[in-house]
């Protein structure tokens, strides 16, 4: 068995293999691998016995379950209006400046990928972002480039 | 300058330690009084929809089913509102006796709190309080079970029937309403929705009873409410106030002394420009002197620096990317609005060209399957009518 299709069975013996433990089963993936693979949605579907496009209509639906490659650490900047008053903006600029990447885009080592997500619920501490689970508020362009250090550390 | 403060109420974010014995007393009630508490306090839904709370558990409990739902919404996703987080953070008891008691009337044997994807980081801290919670139900002789159900990022399934959609594990796309969650919700059973607010201030009622609850507040609009704080203010954050203020003592509050107008009830909302401040009250709808606007609590303040132009091109480019996608309406509509602002600022379009948009948002109002594509009128109409010059220089 491949890595993915022991994930899935996995996922799917914990959580049942009922239709409701689509969204379930498609998280603890993301949480595993950051994005859903084709092939990761063709066993979800044999292991839940539905059509595979019921699985990508579902994850295609959701922001937070990526069906495109992406880094270990996803970044999500909340672009939504306060934030966007508070200086989204250079928040955004000191994170592709840090990691020679663009907005959408995953570093060549697959490490980290920049994304824009709507209203993260801290507009009084903006501006805000996610890294994967974590959020970091009331963010200065220096604070940014001082965090990614530290995931950098982490991942020497 | 005397600045009149607004009375700051602090009854969502109390310890209360006796925290059992309220929820012992409530359980050992008839279902018929509770309910009568409920109604009489004059609690509605603090998502920002506004139907009476006791009404809702009513019709739940009058419907005769084999299994029943409670769910608690805290898929809190409008722009500008954050208070939800900080009440599971705090006081997430509360929240769960008012799901306790509401299963007990209607006789829900599970429950489920509906987290949305950007507040994962609470779950180990909520699972600890479903821990004790579910001890407590045990020693109290309730059969009642919650889980969490965790979202996945889309604003619409804070919508109740997308959010039902999304926990049986498809697109959250919004259903026909009739029938309503209270007869056909979750799983096709009669289900209750509340928003965690809501919750938590069915607890203030069963430990003070409905008239403190209902003393606050004004006609229509009773109890305090909490409001999310932010934008163009020395002072962002979570307050605890009274219903009925108007917009005007909350800027005189809140302000930093420049402010433009005020964006009440998030993107969903509507935009009170300086001019209308005084006559514009904070409430569901009912007989206040002027306007009353409901909200779900989302205060965005703007000052003179902020272009109305760029507010609203923000919300419109939230919508298009919130928008399920279902009905066509909402769908292309919400694109047109994003097409049609930029190009009216670019002079592509004749300035006459917003009239035609203000069109398509009264459409939408009317056609939209659900509040999101309905209530983008809400902001479009409030921003462009109220500052038509900066939508086009």
């Amino acid at each position: 068995m491949t890595e993915i299709q022991t994930l899935v069975k996995d996922l799917a013996q914990s959580h049942g293999r009922s239709r409701e433990s689509l969204l379930p089963i498609l998280q603890g993936i993301i949480e595993k691998d950051r994005f859903i693979s084709e092939y990761a949605m063709i066993e979800v579907a044999k292991e839940l016995d539905i059509s595979t496009a019921e699985v990508y209509g579902t994850a295609s639906f959701y922001s937070f379950l990526d069906t495109e490659k992406r880094g270990k650490y996803v970044i999500r900047v909340c672009k939504t209006i306060t934030c966007a008053m508070k200086g989204k903006n250079q928040i955004l600029l000191a994170l592709e400046d840090t990691l020679k990447i663009n907005l959408g885009e995953t570093t060549p080592d697959k490490k980290f990928s920049i994304l824009e997500t709507n209203c993260l619920g801290w507009c009084h501490k903006a501006p805000a972002m996610l890294i994967n689970d974590d959020v970091y508020t009331e963010l200065t362009p220096e604070m940014v480039r001082q965090i990614i250090e530290d995931y950098r550390k982490r991942e020497a | 300058m005397g600045k009149k403060q607004l009375r700051r109420m602090d009854l969502i974010f109390a310890n209360d330690e006796d925290f059992r014995d309220i929820l012992k007393q409530t359980l050992a009630r008839p279902n018929e009084e509770i309910i009568e508490d409920m109604i009489s306090s004059g609690l509605k839904g603090r998502g920002g929809a506004g139907f009476p709370t006791g009404l809702k558990w009513k019709l739940t409990a009058e419907e005769k089913a084999k299994n029943k739902y409670i769910i608690c919404n805290a898929d809190e996703g409008e722009p500008g509102t954050f208070k939800d987080r900080e009440i599971l953070t705090q006081v997430s008891y509360k929240v769960l006796a008012g799901m306790a008691v509401c299963a007990k009337i209607t006789g829900a044997k599970e429950g489920f709190i509906y987290l949305r994807g950007e507040y994962k980081f609470l779950v180990p801290l909520l699972n600890q309080e479903l821990d004790k919670f579910h001890s407590a139900c045990s020693e109290l002789g309730l059969k009642f079970n919650v889980k969490i159900f965790m979202g996945s990022g889309a604003y619409i399934c804070g919508e109740e029937s997308a959010l039902m959609e999304s926990m049986e594990g498809r697109r959250g796309e919004p259903r026909n309403k009739p029938p309503f969650p209270t007869v056909k919700g979750y799983r096709g059973c009669p289900t209750v929705i509340n928003n965690v607010e809501t919750l938590a201030h069915t607890f203030t009622i069963f430990k003070y009873g409905p008239r403190k609850f209902r003393d606050l507040g004004v006609q229509d609009s009773r109890g305090s409410k909490l409001f999310s704080v932010s934008g163009d203010t020395p002072t962002p954050g979570i307050y605890e106030l009274e219903l009925g203020m108007t917009v005007q003592d909350f800027v005189d509050d809140f302000g930093d002394g420049d402010t433009k107008a005020v964006q009440v009830g998030g993107a969903s909302g509507f935009l009170v420009p300086r001019k209308r401040f005084k006559e514009t009250a904070i409430g569901y709808q009912g007989k206040l002197t002027g306007i009353s606007l409901p909200t779900g609590g989302s205060m965005m303040i703007y000052n003179s620096s902020r272009s109305m132009y760029n507010v609203l091109n923000n919300y419109l480019d939230f919508f298009q990317e919130e928008s399920c996608g279902q009905c066509t309406p909402c769908r292309v509509g919400c694109q047109q609005l994003v097409k049609g602002v930029d190009a009216v600022k670019r002079g592509d379009k004749p300035t006459a060209y917003l009239d035609k948009l203000l069109k398509l948002t009264d459409t939408m109002k009317f056609t939209a399957k659900c509040g999101l594509g309905q209530s983008v009128a809400n902001s479009f109409q409030s921003i462009v009518e109220n500052f038509r010059e900066e939508m086009i220089y």
